[in-house]
């Protein structure tokens, strides 16, 4: 049996990586971040784990060190957030365009400038589109969960796709939380063993891994990785059933809170999904029907699953914890926009920037929101497409 | 050191059929360092940076590499085989090999004195078994003949150009063997392709080192420098001759000169056949030459004296 602690969400991930006890681990200290690979450290120097740290100079490097680990032929995790997240960003279409499933702990943090070292997902949304599988974490629990079965995703011979397991910097990183730990026994169970498909270090049998692609075929290389980030839909979906078998939380691609009747729905990631939760609870005992959408799997997305859940919506608020950076809405509004889409009866959808750079989102503000959608369907009107949550004066 | 006629029946760790220009001297190094391996013994697994090299030698769908390799960027042939070499280690303790793998990464000037320098630092500094070889072609060759810090001064490249008011780069190489030494590594060398016994000795000795080594190759351009593909190897020659490209050991902060000329040679010589040195000899720009000269003695007499006084760490 697990059991619980009170730890923090950094060290639900530094546990997580604990039991999984890769080969290879090689990481950079960055806020909030850090103290994953300093308990990782720790884990090693008190013998509880065996993997090879890799103490590198630059997250550049980090994931430069965690290809050629994977490469030469087993499993490889490491953790970043933010700028060192950018820093890695050449390597991170590498690690994916090698098909190598390297898995990443990500405390999600706010891109500098100005210089800020608190929670958003400005450094996860800009690498959206680096190939790799993208879960968002609520909270503790849910990051430790995520890390598991990322390996278990990535590694599965369809996808051999790298996987992120993000959860939201400070918010979570460094909160403490009761949550459960599993048995060490069990976790590496459920994770089994790595049979990687082409070492380089099997000698016998000389492989080229990164030879390079020119038009005739750099194409065909993409689609084809194309498919292997495709099939992590189902995977997904079915080692969070596995896991629920093994542990007894079951995942799926989203978490539906409250949806089945559900006329005024938040869409969102990360831990303002508990703040949310709370009030769609208020609502409800005040005989609104309010819901929350929650997107566990970003990357890839899963769009038909999501616009199957809100078309009995009657107006759609998607919360964005990034600027939107010139483009219609942030990211995720814009992807269940267009998931709408080919709905012949949508609901309207708006969007919100909140929580930058660590900007408290209270339950005054989620209830603004769910006001604004009750009042877009009384009067058929959308009055702001696009707002902010908790900034400083109006917007616009 | 094997004879030549056993060195020719050893299995090529990179066959013909490559991409890279007539008359380049990157795969007459890479072959060189290769056969040096003693594969009775070990293993080689390699990485490279991206540059002519790579590009030349791993186009998809095709490899000229008989051997275990990886390619990943520019920058980082030394952190990435800082990865490959911790799984080595990992295998090691897991049983999972009983083979002595002894790596190698291989980048060019561009990889190594600029964009490269942070990740060959690092991975220096932490220990890993590798053996670095930089071939210095003395700019970005693979973009097409950008200065570097590695470009000599005065050289003509398409970023540092000779023009009515510039005359070629102006700045005088970076050092990067004073660079590497404040690693304390217990090996670095400097070798040329025309000095083959010399280079094969000294990647011999630098694969026997458990930890990181570095040698530092003179690798003639025929593209990029200006001169027939026939006379890479005597432009080599010449750069060693002139004492441009000194060859030497730095074994424990002790340094070794491995070859000092009986006649040393003025710089005109080397520069001569070049034409990305013809702007010097143009009436006017004889003050070039002599600085040329003048950085070329300095370094030379301090390597001199450095030998003489025979200081290690």
């Amino acid at each position: 049996m697990g059991r619980k602690v009170a730890l923090t969400g950094n060290e639900a991930a530094a546990h997580a990586i604990r039991q999984i006890n890769p080969d290879v681990v090689a990481a950079f200290p960055i806020t909030p971040s850090t103290p994953i690979p300093q308990n990782v450290a720790q884990f090693i120097a008190d013998g509880k784990m065996d993997t090879e740290l890799v103490t590198v100079e630059s997250e550049h490097s980090a994931m430069s060190a965690c290809v050629g680990a994977s490469a030469a032929g087993g499993r490889v995790m490491t953790a970043t957030s933010a700028n060192g997240y950018a820093l890695m960003w050449e390597i991170l279409y590498i690690a994916s365009g090698a098909r190598l499933p390297i898995v990443m702990a990500v405390a999600a943090r706010a891109l500098s400038g100005p210089l800020n070292i608190h929670g958003d997902h400005s450094d996860i949304m800009g690498g959206r589109d680096t190939g790799w599988i993208q879960l968002v974490s609520e909270n503790s629990q849910e990051a430790y969960d995520n890390l598991i079965q990322a390996v278990k995703i990535a590694e599965n011979k369809d996808v051999m796709t790298p996987a992120l397991a993000a959860f939201d910097g400070f918010n979570i990183s460094h909160s403490i939380e009761i949550w459960e730990l599993e048995e060490d026994d069990k976790v590496k169970e459920f994770v089994g063993e790595y049979e990687p498909l082409l070492p380089l270090l099997n000698t016998d049998e000389p492989v080229t891994h990164g030879a390079w692609a020119p038009p005739d075929w750099y194409f065909e290389h993409r689609m084809n990785q194309l498919h292997g980030l495709l099939n992590a839909k189902d995977i997904v979906a079915s080692v969070g059933k596995d896991f629920g078998k093994a542990f007894g939380r079951d995942y799926g691609l989203y978490e539906a809170y409250k949806m089945d009747d559900a006329e005024y729905v938040i869409v969102a990631m990360g831990s303002v999904c508990g703040t949310t939760k709370d009030v769609v609870d208020s609502l409800r005992e005040n005989g609104v029907k309010a819901g929350l959408l929650k997107v566990r799997l970003f990357r890839p997305f899963p769009y038909q699953e999501l616009s199957d859940v809100l078309s009995a919506a009657k107006a759609v608020a998607v919360l964005d914890r990034v600027s939107p950076a010139g483009a219609q809405g942030g990211p995720l509004f814009t992807e269940i926009r267009s998931a709408l889409y080919d709905m012949s009866n949508r609901p309207p959808v708006i969007n919100y920037s909140y929580g930058l750079g660590g900007r408290d989102t209270q339950p005054v503000h989620i209830n603004s929101v769910y006001d604004s959608l009750k009042r877009i369907v009384e009067t058929g009107k959308i009055e702001k497409q696009f707002d902010c949550l908790n900034l400083r004066g109006a917007w616009g | 050191m094997a004879l030549l006629n056993e060195l020719a029946k050893k299995k090529e760790g990179l066959v013909n059929g490559h991409r890279l220009c007539p008359g380049c001297t990157h795969s007459v190094i890479m072959r060189q360092v290769l056969a040096a391996a003693d594969t009775d013994k070990y293993e080689i697994v390699a990485a490279a940076a991206t540059g002519c090299f790579e590009v030349s030698t791993g186009l998809y769908p095709y490899t000229s590499w008989n051997m275990s390799w990886i390619h990943n960027a520019f920058e980082n042939a030394a952190s990435t085989i800082s990865g490959v070499e911790a799984m080595y280690k990992v295998w090691k303790k897991k049983g999972k090999t009983n083979k002595d793998i002894r790596f190698i990464a291989v980048a060019s000037d561009g990889g190594t004195y600029d964009i490269g320098l942070q990740a060959l630092s690092g991975a220096i500094e932490r220990g890993h078994q590798f053996l670095y070889v930089c071939n210095d072609n003395n700019a970005y060759q693979n973009t097409g003949n950008q200065r570097s810090s590695a470009t000599p001064f005065g050289a003509n490249t398409t970023t540092s150009p000779n023009g009515t008011i510039k005359h070629g780069k102006e700045q005088p190489k970076k050092d990067i063997m004073s660079v590497l030494e404040g690693h304390h590594m217990q090996y670095i060398a400097q070798a040329s392709p025309s000095n083959w016994r010399d280079l094969m000795d000294k990647v011999k000795k630098a694969l026997d080192v458990n930890g990181p080594t570095y040698i530092n190759v003179i690798e003639p351009c025929t593209t990029g420098w200006g001169f027939p593909a026939q006379d890479a190897i005597k432009i080599a020659q010449l750069a060693v001759d002139t004492c441009v490209w000194p060859i030497y050991e730095v074994v424990e902060g002790k340094v070794i000169i491995n070859y000092k000329p009986k006649n040393k040679l003025p710089v005109e010589d080397y520069l001569k056949p070049q034409k990305r040195f013809a702007h010097l000899f143009k009436k006017g720009n004889e003050h070039l030459i002599e600085e040329y000269q003048k950085q070329v003695d300095r370094h030379w007499e301090w390597l001199l004296k450095r030998e003489e006084a025979g200081i290690g760490y």
